[in-house]
């Protein structure tokens, strides 16, 4: 469904990014993953040419460079790291903001862009929020009106950078699940930051590494998972547990031991 | 300045129109309380969001609040006619009034009654309303294409450019129907300077706030441009010191030489710039969450922001030829319409700009009135009267919930 060839993307005389080539199919979900700084958002928003790149980029064989901006915002649905939420802006108003590369230039929208923005609201059990103020919705409510307003843009591809960093650990699990359920719903294909390495493995179809803007690894998350990868791109300290159920969990340990932590509690306390 | 209207002083009527401004926050509606209403959506929307009718709430709330607007320029206008030093009593106004139109009904009003209402008061009021409407529009319009609240027309350079304008044909010596030309080409290069400098500067991919076509460096390089003008502008002043009393005159801006023929020469401006802005209205609204999403949404950033600016440059700069330099209307209208009413661009655009005439009107009657037969400068009033008016809308709206 979208292809990189050779992608990368210079900041002033930083290469931030540098030969990335990788095709994701429709209907997959990619994780990327790597340390801070090695070009994982920047290759989601070379994806959606917010950042000029080198090398191709297609979407179903197009390549997105000749693309027209709403052209190319039908295509690719971009959610970043921290969207920005005017808190006066009712929920409905700011999903309904992710029809605009279907709406013609000053025009404004139909019925058909409220009912679709009303179903989503609908789907993310958002209905009753519709006509609230975004500065009084909860964390997690938010979260699922910033999804609603990408999927209003009903582009096959999303874009998702860290989508739920703002959230705990509970909620994320939930929000992450939700994505699951609606690629499988609309047949999206996901590219996805994520920071929490045991929730891109468990959600991810494949995973990819990068590691000082170039792709380092990647390949299943049972192949990326372990511990010699991990600590050739992550660091030492990082380590891969497999539960019962075989599902690969990360857990850190720590470099130097601090004895008084460990010692258990005196008799009298 | 001495008024327009002298002879028979009329009683002071300072008063009433400041307390017709401050009824507006009263009557405006929507405190997020407007639920669905007889305009919600349509049978077919999908039944299980029922609270989705108040999905409507903004362009109803639109509506409502564009409609207390014209209510408000409407009291305003006539209020605006009726109040002057000639001290016309209401029936001559009217009668006055009804004797220029086609089928006017049967009235004997003296000519010089007529004269005074049509000729002196109504070119007046009509181009208080339409410079209103644009320095409100334009304070609005350049607020969201900036994202920054205190963006006013005059933020990339207008004031500076039109002041330095007038400036050289008053000291020139130049002819006074050259002063409106000379502003609005002032005005409109300073602008266009400042665009082409921020535009360019710094070109390069590196984000931030020095960015190549960034808001930011747009604004710095306004900044500069008008700092650069106003010290050419102040140099040729001291210069000619003997022009200084025209030159501030001009400064302080005023409408008490409004002519038709005032009216007819911005009002070709002033129907483009509103069109075109009132137009862009929800790619404004689109541009509430930030350049870089916008565009991920399939806006060109870039030439809406072009855009925006050359109507709401067009607008002002007409506004500014013909009268001079008024402060204030761009930054307190709009917000006082965001505070009331809400703050999509559906709702601050249009309601600015009507509210925008409305305020200038009644800011100019109380110009004429409150020191007659002298005038005292207009944008004294706009700050004297405003600044009170909108700490209080301020104020009063810290308790309120967050309206939607």
């Amino acid at each position: 469904m979208i292809s990189f060839h050779g992608v990368g993307v210079r900041y002033g005389s930083a290469q931030a990014l540098a030969e990335v080539s990788e095709q994701v199919p429709a209907g997959q979900w990619l994780g990327i993953i790597g340390r801070n700084g090695t070009g994982k958002s920047t290759l989601l928003r070379a994806a959606a040419r917010l950042v000029g790149h080198e090398g191709t980029i297609t979407i179903g064989g197009q390549p997105t460079a000749g693309m027209g901006r709403r052209a190319l915002a039908r295509l690719v649905a971009y959610v970043p790291q921290l969207p920005e939420l005017p808190p006066d802006m009712a929920t409905l108003d700011y999903v309904l903001l992710g029809r605009t590369p279907h709406i013609g230039y000053l025009r404004t929208e139909t019925q058909a862009d409220r009912e679709i923005c009303a179903g989503l609201l609908d789907r993310m059990e958002l209905a009753p929020m519709a006509g609230r103020a975004l500065g009084t919705l909860s964390g997690g409510e938010l979260q699922r009106a910033v999804l609603a307003r990408a999927l209003a843009q009903e582009a096959p591809v999303l874009l998702l950078d860290e989508p739920t960093s703002a959230l705990d650990l509970g909620r994320r699990v939930a929000a992450l699940e939700l994505v699951d359920e609606l690629r499988g719903e609309r047949s999206l294909t996901v590219l996805s930051v994520v920071h929490d390495l045991t929730l891109a493995g468990q959600f991810a179809d494949r995973l990819l590494v990068l590691d000082d803007g170039r792709v380092a690894v990647t390949g299943d998350p049972a192949r990326v998972l372990r511990d010699d990868v991990l600590a050739r791109h992550f660091g030492t300290g990082l380590h891969v547990l497999t539960t019962p159920a075989g599902e690969r969990v990360v857990v850190s340990s720590r470099s130097t031991a601090r004895p008084g932590k460990l010692r258990p509690p005196a008799p009298g306390r | 300045m001495r008024s327009a209207e002298r002879g028979r002083t009329g009683a002071p009527a300072g008063g009433a129109p400041a307390r017709e401004a401050r009824a507006d926050p009263a009557k405006s509606p929507g405190r997020g309380t407007t639920g669905p209403s007889a305009t919600g959506p349509s049978a077919t929307g999908p039944s299980a969001t029922g609270p989705s009718a108040t999905g409507r709430s903004t362009t109803g709330r639109a509506a409502r609040a564009t409609l207390v607007a014209v209510v408000l320029l409407l009291i305003a206008l006539a209020v605006g006619v009726s109040v002057g030093p000639a001290g016309l009593s209401l029936p001559d106004v009217a009668g006055a009034l009804l004797t220029r139109l086609p089928w006017h009904p049967a009235v004997t009003v003296p000519a010089i009654d007529t004269d005074i209402v049509w000729q002196i008061r109504l070119p007046r009021v009509v181009l208080g309303a339409l410079v209103g409407a644009m320095l409100a529009g334009g304070g609005a319009a350049y607020q969201g294409v900036f994202r920054n609240p205190l963006a006013d027309p005059y933020l990339l350079g207008v004031a500076a450019g039109g002041g330095l304008g007038a400036t050289i044909v008053i000291v020139a010596g130049g002819s006074a129907a050259l002063l409106p030309p000379a502003a609005f080409l002032g005005a409109a290069g300073a602008v266009t300077l400042t665009y082409l400098l921020g535009a360019g500067a710094g070109r390069g991919p590196q984000p931030g706030p020095g960015r190549a076509g960034s808001t930011g460096s747009i604004l710095l390089a306004g900044v500069a441009v008008a700092a650069l003008l106003t010290a050419v502008q102040t140099y040729l002043q001291q210069q000619h010191s003997q022009t200084l009393q025209a030159v501030y005159a001009w400064i302080l801006g005023g409408l008490s030489l409004a002519t038709w023929s005032d009216v007819t020469t911005i009002l070709p401006y002033v129907i483009v710039a509103a069109g075109i802005l009132l137009a862009h209205r929800r790619l404004l609204d689109v541009l509430r969450v930030g350049e870089t999403e916008a565009g991920s949404l399939g806006v060109d950033v870039a030439r809406l922001r072009l855009t925006v600016v050359m109507a709401a440059t067009l607008g002002t700069a007409a506004a500014v030829s013909v009268s001079g330099l008024i402060g204030f209307v761009g930054i307190i209208v709009p917000h006082t319409v965001r505070l009331t009413a809400g703050a999509s661009y559906r709702i601050v655009l249009p309601v600015s700009m009507i509210g925008g005439a409305a305020f200038l009107v009644l800011a100019d009657v109380l110009a004429r009135t409150v020191q007659s037969p002298d005038e005292v400068p207009i944008g004294v009033i706009t700050a004297l009267a405003g600044a009170p008016f909108f700490l209080l809308i301020l104020h009063s709206r810290r308790a309120r919930p967050e309206l939607a």
